[in-house]
């Protein structure tokens, strides 16, 4: 029993992981942006497709690399033509046109890439398993753990020590005293907006490697990032990184307990952390109510 | 801006609505195509209550919409409930659902509510989903239909007849949509307008802000499940699509596609979208790039609706 509740929590925080990557971008766009970029899974699901195809040429490292800045790429040509216009105007044209977007995402990855689940190669030293005790401690899931620290450790030192880190996070406060002082506010947006999507494409090479390669592969994994955020509180991203952690080892439980609840517990933690703590655990007040 | 004001308006959309059932034909449609119109058309004007009129961005409406569905089918499936009795059944789920959830997400305001909504939207989807033995899981609810409705003196045979399914729904479409419109220019439907030009100013003025988003929120979300009960009845059965966050989304681009700043856009937009939808999905397996394009175009180039547009053009 305990191997078993073990192995799933240990299941959850790799979810959970998942969810705090997906989530990270997501808070960053919000934040300085005021932007829910819904198609946030859809980037997800392409720098997954991406890797796929990249793999036969550059292998699994170079995948790695190339599909989340190519999934980037993309972000940004998409944010300066389609989401640029929309910045200071009613948060709800954003949120229409990122689902929009995400129906095309989907449609898109379905219509290249084909309807059925594809296989997605794995170095073979990182699919055996560690430890014949712990079973489910596989390479990959080592890895993984090590490539979302790796990233978000890189993500936060990026926001704390270098000069767009420290704009992004002044501009998240008070973006016009930003622009006053003379910081290009649209190339700070747009280069935020690209380590967003940065981080999306990383979390589908990611899962792709664990979860297999479906065209809803990002809707999936979408509505639990917001969740995340929600839970950790909105403008904080060390919030968002421990909200993710946390849903994703409560699904991990409650895979054990309730399977039936694996989904559902989240929501249940969303509306207990609103009811006690609006702003969320991390949350400061009176920021984007 | 109100139901009451624009007569020649509301006479033209009343005519349009009583020969849908024989104009639809002419133009390669048919009547269940025009109950679904319907249908849909008092979701997203339950819906814009809250999104036009009360400027609260719910982007997780499904949910109502959704329990309203449910409610109707279960009611029927193993109550063996009458049609009216079912629909009640429904309205009440989603209304007590949409009271609770309403209370804890009533101080949270634009991208954060939209947020919590589209999140609180997905539990219900879940349970559906999940509890396989009741709600059937996702092959959704079957085995059950609508009944004939015995008014003693006659039955209305909406089982047998699609057009009298079709009058059925029009004449509680007529109910929801007049309750609506003497509500928005009630005191309440003022306040609520107050409410979405300046908030702070309605506050100063001594109005109890987050009690008037809550009522707002569920008389919307009370209406939105009167359209997903009879989405239910009308298709003779319910799946977990009924709650899902696209339906949500759906409905929102109804409204703004439509303009959700006049009463009778949402409906507007339902039928254009819902007939879009109906047409694009029956030629190109594709359809969600159209349907996704639809929504990129509305938000770049028709922000204001097709009725917000017609209202700029006769002014200039």
């Amino acid at each position: 029993m305990t191997q078993v509740v073990l192995f799933n929590i240990f299941n959850g925080l790799i979810v959970g992981a998942f969810y705090a990557l997906m989530a990270l971008g997501l808070s960053l766009i919000l934040n300085l942006s005021g932007v829910i970029n819904f198609a946030h899974g859809g980037f997800l699901a392409l720098g997954a497709y991406l890797a796929y195809t990249l793999i036969p040429y550059v292998g699994f490292w170079g995948a790695l690399i190339v599909a989340p800045l190519l999934t980037a790429a993309l972000g940004l040509v998409i944010e300066r033509v389609l989401i640029r216009p929309l910045y200071g105007g009613d948060p709800l044209y954003g949120l229409l046109l990122t689902f929009g977007l995400a129906y095309i995402f989907e449609d898109v990855t379905r219509f290249i890439w084909g309807a059925q689940s594809l296989p997605f190669q794995l170095p073979a030293w990182l699919t055996t398993s560690l430890s014949s005790q712990f079973f489910f401690v596989t390479g990959y899931r080592v890895f993984m753990i090590v490539v979302v620290v790796a990233a978000v450790g890189a993500l936060f030192a990026a926001l704390n020590y270098t000069r767009l880190g420290m704009r992004i996070r002044a501009g998240t406060r008070d973006l016009d005293t930003v622009s006053t002082l003379g910081v290009n506010v649209r190339v700070l947006r747009s280069l935020n907006f690209g380590i967003g999507i940065y981080m999306a494409g990383l979390a589908g090479v990611l899962a792709a490697g664990l979860l297999g390669l479906s065209p809803t592969i990002g809707a999936n994994l979408i509505m639990p990032s917001f969740v995340a955020i929600i839970v950790g509180g909105l403008g904080s991203l060390l919030g968002t990184l421990i909200g993710g952690l946390m849903i994703g080892v409560a699904s991990g439980l409650a895979a054990v307990y309730f399977p039936s609840a694996t989904e559902a517990v989240i929501y249940v933690m969303m509306g207990l952390v609103l009811l006690f703590r609006p702003r969320g655990l991390l949350g400061e007040e009176g920021r984007l109510h | 801006m109100n139901g009451l004001r624009g007569h020649r308006l509301n006479v033209a959309v009343g005519i349009i609505l009583l020969f849908m059932p024989f104009w639809m034909g002419a133009i390669g449609g048919y009547t269940e195509l025009a109950s679904r119109i319907l249908v849909m058309g008092l979701a997203a004007m339950s819906l814009n209550f809250l999104l036009g009129f009360t400027g609260v961005l719910s982007f997780g409406h499904a949910a109502y919409f959704g329990l309203g569905a449910y409610g109707a089918a279960m009611a029927i499936k193993y109550l063996g409930a009458g049609t009216m009795p079912a629909i009640a059944l429904g309205m009440l789920v989603a209304t007590l659902a949409a009271m609770v959830i309403g209370a804890l997400i009533v101080r949270r305001r634009g991208v954060y509510f939209a947020m919590v909504t589209i999140a609180f939207g997905q539990v219900f989807y879940f349970l559906a989903f999940r509890w396989n033995s009741v709600t059937g899981g996702d092959d959704g609810l079957t085995g059950w239909h609508r009944a004939p409705i015995d008014f003693g003196v006659a039955t209305l045979d909406i089982f047998g007849s699609d057009k009298a399914f079709y009058y059925f729904a029009l004449v509680i479409f007529g109910v929801c949509v007049a309750a609506m419109a003497l509500l928005l220019s009630s005191p309440f439907g003022r306040t609520l307008i107050a409410i979405r030009e300046n908030e702070r100013r309605a506050r100063f003025l001594g109005v109890p802000i987050e009690f008037h988003i809550w009522l707002s929120f569920v008389v919307s979300c009370l209406f939105v499940s009167v359209a997903g009960a009879l989405y239910a009845l009308l298709n003779n059965f319910t799946d977990p699509r009924a709650l899902r966050f696209d339906l949500s989304g759906n409905l929102v681009i109804m409204a703004v596609l439509g303009g959700m700043r006049s009463f009778w856009g949402p409906l507007i937009g339902a039928a254009i979208f819902v007939a879009l939808q109906d047409f694009v999905s029956s030629r190109t397996e594709n359809w969600m790039s159209v349907i996704g394009l639809v929504f990129v175009l509305v938000v770049r180039f028709f922000p204001r609706g097709v009725l917000g547009m017609l209202r700029n053009a006769a002014k200039a």
